[in-house]
């Protein structure tokens, strides 16, 4: 297979980890000048991923910008890997991973920017640095499930080390909690992950979803590729290629048969509990998010901007790509589960931001609750039959992504504003500051803008996604939408306070009041992006979502498309087996509803969510109340 | 057949079998030829001993050609060495490739930490190739006769080199309780191996499978498990599997380092290589019923016994040996036969999964407390050894679906021990210089190494991730396979206990971690600085460097696994 973009993808991820090897060798005593490279590497990859999308650079081979051409899988390219596994080195880009993409070179510029004032041990830092660019490019990049895997666990070595060496008082703790919760996370996730490969067999596939998961190119490869399976033996042939399992877990059934026992959950459900659970420490939702105050607030300033502006972005990007697509079953099955604690994550995070008297810290909670609109706006599944209409979920989707891009300049922008003033004052108790205004005008403007598009103010970044995801989960449930709705004040809340107890007042209650300088040019050269892009994003979404919008309609669409034939299906099935099928449902209604409420009490998926969903709209009742009912068989298809 | 007949047949037998045994016959030469140079003060001075040992080792290994039996195409079909008493197939070949490879680090490691002067060297040296021997032999064992001697040939030398400290106590210590404990595993193992021959009639494992498969001993079925348990304590005392573990963080702490690696790594190899071939031996019954040596075809060359070869065909079924479950056997018979053996394998896969799972969680719990690194990695392989296992009980599991899967459950525990063999040679060389150079085996010695060696602790950091089993270091792919095994077979059980164990582990090596590069060095004295740049320190990479770059290409030994498993079970 010709690939004309392996060698491009593959030095524009491993470009750093490269790049690492020859800081290796510069003198250890030259600080200045390993600085220097490092932020020379970074720079140059964020203008790699940049121009990667421009014509003509790179001579016709390039990231389509264009409408049609960006909801597909572009630059995709795979080379067997180890086939004994059927492992791929297998890498592409779409208009989910491609912003993501940007952002991460972007804010992993920026932070090597903000590394100046590390003084410790430079070298050692900047390799680590490098190395953690190379692991968060390749998540974002990877479509082999193997490699994928391999990508997001080389970024725990070095941020264990970043968090452990270069970080605050009590960084040891901070760093084995964030190991020890994102190991646990990502053990479950491999479990999963080996799940669906031992139950996949692509050979089930037709040749448009062969082609679809480039699994081969076009039609005459197919039919070669099928006489060669056909040849070589009757064994399944599983796969780790995440487009082909998406494409098994949308079309076919493989992923339905139960784990464990005989009745049991499928093995789509399990998949999604324990990769969804996986990707959830990294967003972090709330049961598992107490590593993220600890490694935020411990981490040196530029770190801490790596981990609110990409890291916690893997979970969102995990979700939507692998979680969703693989196992659309499973979650329509628990989407009550993930907006519940989408919105569990909101409020939690907000209440306890507003209750922190340490500055990071405070920032540090907000990152949760801002994240959690994320997890909501991905899980609100509000397309019902016979409509299907899957409008409101891409608006809740694209406002999620949104919100991730958005999230990432805003908290990656306050956490480096925190960082100049605990530069200067080497505290950050909120109650201790206080007429920063006065002091540093430049710098508190530009925090004042940060902090506002993190506020969600409109015409500023932060506002679109919030409000996309929010009148999104109008349609899902009202409850849920009037929470969240609600945290918008709470959030306006902790900001604002914080915002008067720094920067407003008569004058500064704090040590140090003498190292209160203006900012430097280094510094003022790294907020002035994060502005702008926050101004931008916040008067001219379209110029994300004109890239974003078809890839994130293409996979709603996909998974609509999915509940579509499951209910044709349940409907003919119906109709055919007449009363047989009707027992059987009726046998699989039994053990639901208390399997279902073990694992969230509060809430009984089914029972709860119909008349949530039919009061919303009372212009199309009939519509609503058939659709209900037509779609209760499929509900109670669950785990079969 | 008469006297004389059955002298020729063995003769050609033996001549035949000779060849394939070359390697074994190879070590068996330097150690005479080791000894006798010891009693020549003009050989002992000339030639020394740990170059003697290294160059038998290495022709070993080069005669004995794995990448030519294991290479892609390669079929070497299963061949009874030794009237039986052995056998010769592709897994043959890959452990004893692994085991002269150890033993060739260890001779090497020895040296370059001076673990052995010039006085005690030939000693040394002689024991280590005679525990080589041994372990060699348990991983082509055939016959349960051979089983015993082999495990006792690789344990006695094995208690000798645990107290090669001259003059030192704990290491005199070591040697003691390994002894003791050796001995009361073996008796027990005795035991039960009397015990199953006894029942079954035969010490011969491929004929104790098929007359287990055929119902010999269902009227003794407690004094078969008995048996089997029994012979099973043997080999949880060689793997330091849990409840049998005792010996081996006291034995680690009392013996050099450079020994405890060795044992940790050899013996364990060649221990689960045993346990493969007595679980293949007791529930994998070959397709034809075996023929007893001297009752039916010999591979003998056909110059010597062609004759001998017609007149023993002819005179086969008359001679044919005793069985009480006489000739009935046809194709009515065969779903009874399965059902027993499947019974025979779910019976042995829940014991070795439950072993494999207790192994594994007390030995990262116990080694939670430790700050002897040397008793901390004694309780890290106590784990390993659990993980070990687990592949074992998968395959067992599933052979009787998909023996396919079967034998790939075996590559991957034979992945595993490839990869085993560098993190623990190399974890136990850092640790053999790092006390040359600072005097200690405690963790708190490590204490700001980093800002001394940066390099060292490199490299012993990617050898403690890679035990945990992080990616992109080669133990990951040992647990990704032994996992995927495990999802194969469908033991979900076992596999969440992996899981769950993973995360355990993290905390103790990461505490070795973390007093090398958090934790500030002593004030008492400076930090030792090691140098990469030197003889210990190109070892150090040397070991380090499969680690770090594995992930790049490991089909080929994944493949050289999967081509040693395959004949393993395909009889």
């Amino acid at each position: 297979m010709d690939n004309p973009y392996l060698w491009p993808l593959t030095m524009l991820v491993f470009f750093p980890a490269a790049a690492s090897l020859v800081v290796l060798l510069l003198p250890r005593d030259s600080q200045e000048l390993i600085k220097r490279v490092s932020l020379f590497v970074t720079a140059l990859v964020f203008i790699a991923t940049v121009v990667m999308a421009l014509p003509g650079f790179t001579g016709g081979a390039h990231f389509s910008l264009a409408e049609d051409a960006v909801a597909q899988m572009q630059s995709v390219f795979q080379v067997s890997w180890i086939p004994s596994f059927n492992i791929q080195y297998f890498m592409g880009l779409d208009g989910i991973s491609f912003p993501l993409l940007v952002l991460t070179s972007f804010v992993g510029m920026l932070a090597m920017g903000a590394s100046w004032p590390i003084t410790k041990h430079v070298k050692a830092y900047c390799v680590l640095f490098l190395l953690l660019e190379t692991g968060m490019l390749g998540v974002f990049l990877a479509l082999d499930f193997f490699l994928f895997y391999v990508f997001w666990e080389v970024m725990l070595l070095p941020m264990y080390f970043l968090i452990g060496v270069w970080g605050g008082p009590r960084r040891e703790y901070a760093a084995i909690k964030f190991f020890l919760y994102t190991l646990l996370g990502s053990v479950l996730m491999l479990i999963a992950i080996l799940m669906l490969y031992f139950n996949s067999d692509i050979r089930a596939l037709s040749d448009e979803q062969l082609i679809a998961a480039h699994v081969v190119p076009d039609q005459p490869a197919a039919l070669a590729w099928r006489a060669e399976k056909v040849a070589a033996a009757d064994l399944p042939s599983h796969t780790f290629n995440i487009l082909a399992l998406q494409q098994l877990g949308q079309h076919t059934d493989q992923f339905s048969k139960s784990a464990f026992t005989e009745s049991g959950k499928s093995i789509q459900w399990w998949a999604f509990v324990l990769l969804f659970i996986g990707f959830v420490i990294k967003v972090p939702s709330v049961p598992v998010h107490t590593w993220l105050p600890d490694a935020h607030v411990e981490a040196p300033t530029p770190i801490s901007m790596i981990l609110a502006g990409v890291l916690l972005k893997m979970g969102g990007y995990g979700i939507i790509r692998i979680c969703y697509p693989i196992c659309p079953e499973a979650a329509y099955d628990l989407a009550w589960v993930v907006c519940f604690i989408g919105v569990l994550s909101m409020v939690y995070g907000a209440f306890a931001a507003l209750a922190q008297k340490d500055f990071k810290r405070m920032v540090a909670y907000s990152s949760v609750s801002h994240m959690g609109y994320v997890v909501l706006g991905l899980g609100v599944w509000s397309a019902v039959s016979p409509s299907f209409n899957g409008d409101y979920w891409k608006m809740g989707m694209n406002g999620a992504m949104f919100q991730m891009i958005a999230h990432g300049i805003s908290s990656a922008g306050m956490f480096f504003l925190v960082g100049v003033i605990y530069d200067r004052v080497h505290h950050r108790e909120l109650d201790k500051f206080g007429g920063l205004f006065a002091k540093m005008p430049v710098y508190s403007g530009m925090a004042m803008l940060i902090f506002f598009a993190g506020l969600g103010l409109p015409g500023l970044c932060g506002f679109i996604g919030e409000v996309l995801v929010v009148l999104s989960v109008w349609n899902f449930s009202i409850v849920l939408a009037v929470v969240s709705a609600f945290v918008v004040i709470l959030t306006a809340a902790y900001i604002l306070w914080a915002l008067q107890r720094v920067y407003l007042g008569a004058e500064y209650k704090g040590p140090h009041p003498e190292a209160l300088t203006p900012i430097t040019p280094r510094e003022w050269s790294i907020a002035v992006p994060l502005c702008i892009f926050a101004i931008v994003l916040g008067v001219y979404p379209q110029a994300l979502f004109n890239y974003m919008s078809p890839s994130v309609d293409q996979t709603v669409d996909a998974l609509i498309q999915w509940q579509e034939r499951q209910v044709a299906e349940d409907v003919a099935g119906k109709k055919k087996g007449g009363e047989k099928q009707a027992v059987t449902i009726d046998e699989r209604k039994l053990p639901k509803p208390g399997q279902q409420s073990f694992r969230v009490p509060p809430i009984a998926p089914s029972a709860s969510w119909s008349p949530s969903r039919v009061t919303p709209d009372p212009s199309y009742p009939a519509i609503q109340e058939s659709a209900v009912e037509k779609n209760n068989p499929i509900a109670l298809n669950r785990g079969t | 057949m008469n006297y004389e007949q059955l002298v020729q047949s063995v003769i050609g037998d033996t001549a035949s079998s000779l060849e394939k045994f070359l390697p074994e016959l190879v070590i068996c030469g330097t150690i005479l030829l080791m000894l006798l140079s010891r009693l020549f003060k003009l050989t002992r001075q000339m030639i020394p001993s740990w170059l003697l040992a290294g160059a038998g080792v290495a022709c070993a290994f080069a005669i004995a050609e794995p990448w030519k039996f294991l290479s892609a195409g390669a079929t070497l079909e299963r061949t009874e060495i030794f009237t039986g008493m052995l056998v010769h197939d592709a897994f043959t070949v890959y452990f004893r490739a692994v085991l002269l490879f150890t033993t060739l680090l260890f001779i090497m490691l020895a040296r370059i930490s001076r673990l052995a002067d010039q006085e005690n060297g030939p000693d040394f040296y002689t024991l280590v190739l005679g525990a080589a021997l041994g372990m060699c032999l348990m991983a082509e064992a055939n016959h349960l006769l051979i089983v015993f001697l082999a495990v006792e040939m690789a344990s006695l030398p094995s208690y000798t080199l645990a107290g090669i400290l001259k003059g030192n106590r704990q290491s005199s210590e070591a040697s003691m309780k390994y002894a003791v404990y050796g001995a009361g595993a073996a008796g027990v193992m005795l035991y039960g191996t009397s015990l199953i021959a006894g029942i079954t009639g035969s010490a011969h494992l491929p004929t104790i499978a098929w007359r287990l498969a055929e119902g010999m001993g269902t009227d003794y079925q407690l004094v078969l498990v008995l048996s089997g348990l029994m012979m099973l304590v043997g080999l949880a005392f060689k793997l330091s599997a849990v409840p049998f573990h005792f010996w081996c963080p006291d034995v680690f702490e009392g013996a050099s380092a450079e020994v405890a690696g060795f044992l940790s790594v050899a013996s364990k190899a060649a221990a689960l290589a045993l346990l493969v071939r007595l679980t293949i031996g007791f529930a994998v019954p070959p397709a034809n019923e075996p023929i007893p040596f001297a009752a039916g075809e010999v591979a003998a060359p056909a110059s010597l016994a062609s004759e001998v070869l017609n007149q023993s065909q002819a005179s086969r079924r008359p001679v044919a040996h005793v069985r009480s479950v006489a000739d009935s056997v046809d194709a009515q018979n065969k779903p009874a036969e399965m059902i027993r053996v499947s019974q025979i394998r779910t019976f042995l896969s829940w014991v070795i999964g439950v072993l494999a799972a207790v192994t594994c969680t007390f030995g990262n719990l116990a080694a939670y407390g430790q700050t002897n690194i040397k008793r901390l990695l004694a309780y890290s392989t106590i784990a390993h050894a659990g993980y070990m296992m687990m592949p074992i009980a998968a395959g067992l599991a599933i052979m009787t679906e998909n023996p396919v899967a079967a034998s790939e459950a075996f590559a991957a525990l034979l992945l595993y021990v490839l990869i085993y063999v560098f993190m623990n040679m190399g974890a136990f060389g850092i640790i053999a210089f790092i006390r040359n150079a600072v005097g200690g085996e405690q963790i708190s010695d490590y204490a700001g190494l980093v800002r001394s060696s940066p390099g060292w602790v490199v490299c012993f950091s990617a050898i403690l991730f890679s035990l945990i089993g992080l990616p992109p270091l080669a133990g990951f792919m040992g647990k990704l396979v032994i996992f995927a095994s495990l999802v194969d077979a469908g033991m979900y059980w076992l596999l969440f206990i992996g899981g769950v164990n993973t995360a355990i582990s993290l905390f103790y090596y990461l505490k070795v971690v973390r007093v090398m590069t958090f934790d500030p060095g002593p004030e008492d004295r400076s930090p030792p600085r090691l140098r990469l740049v030197s003889v210990p320190g190109v070892f150090t990479m040397l070991m380090t460097a499969p680690i770090l770059l594995l992930i790049i290409q490991w089909n080929g030994l994944y493949q050289w696994a999967e081509t040693a498993c395959r004949t393993v079970l395909g009889n």
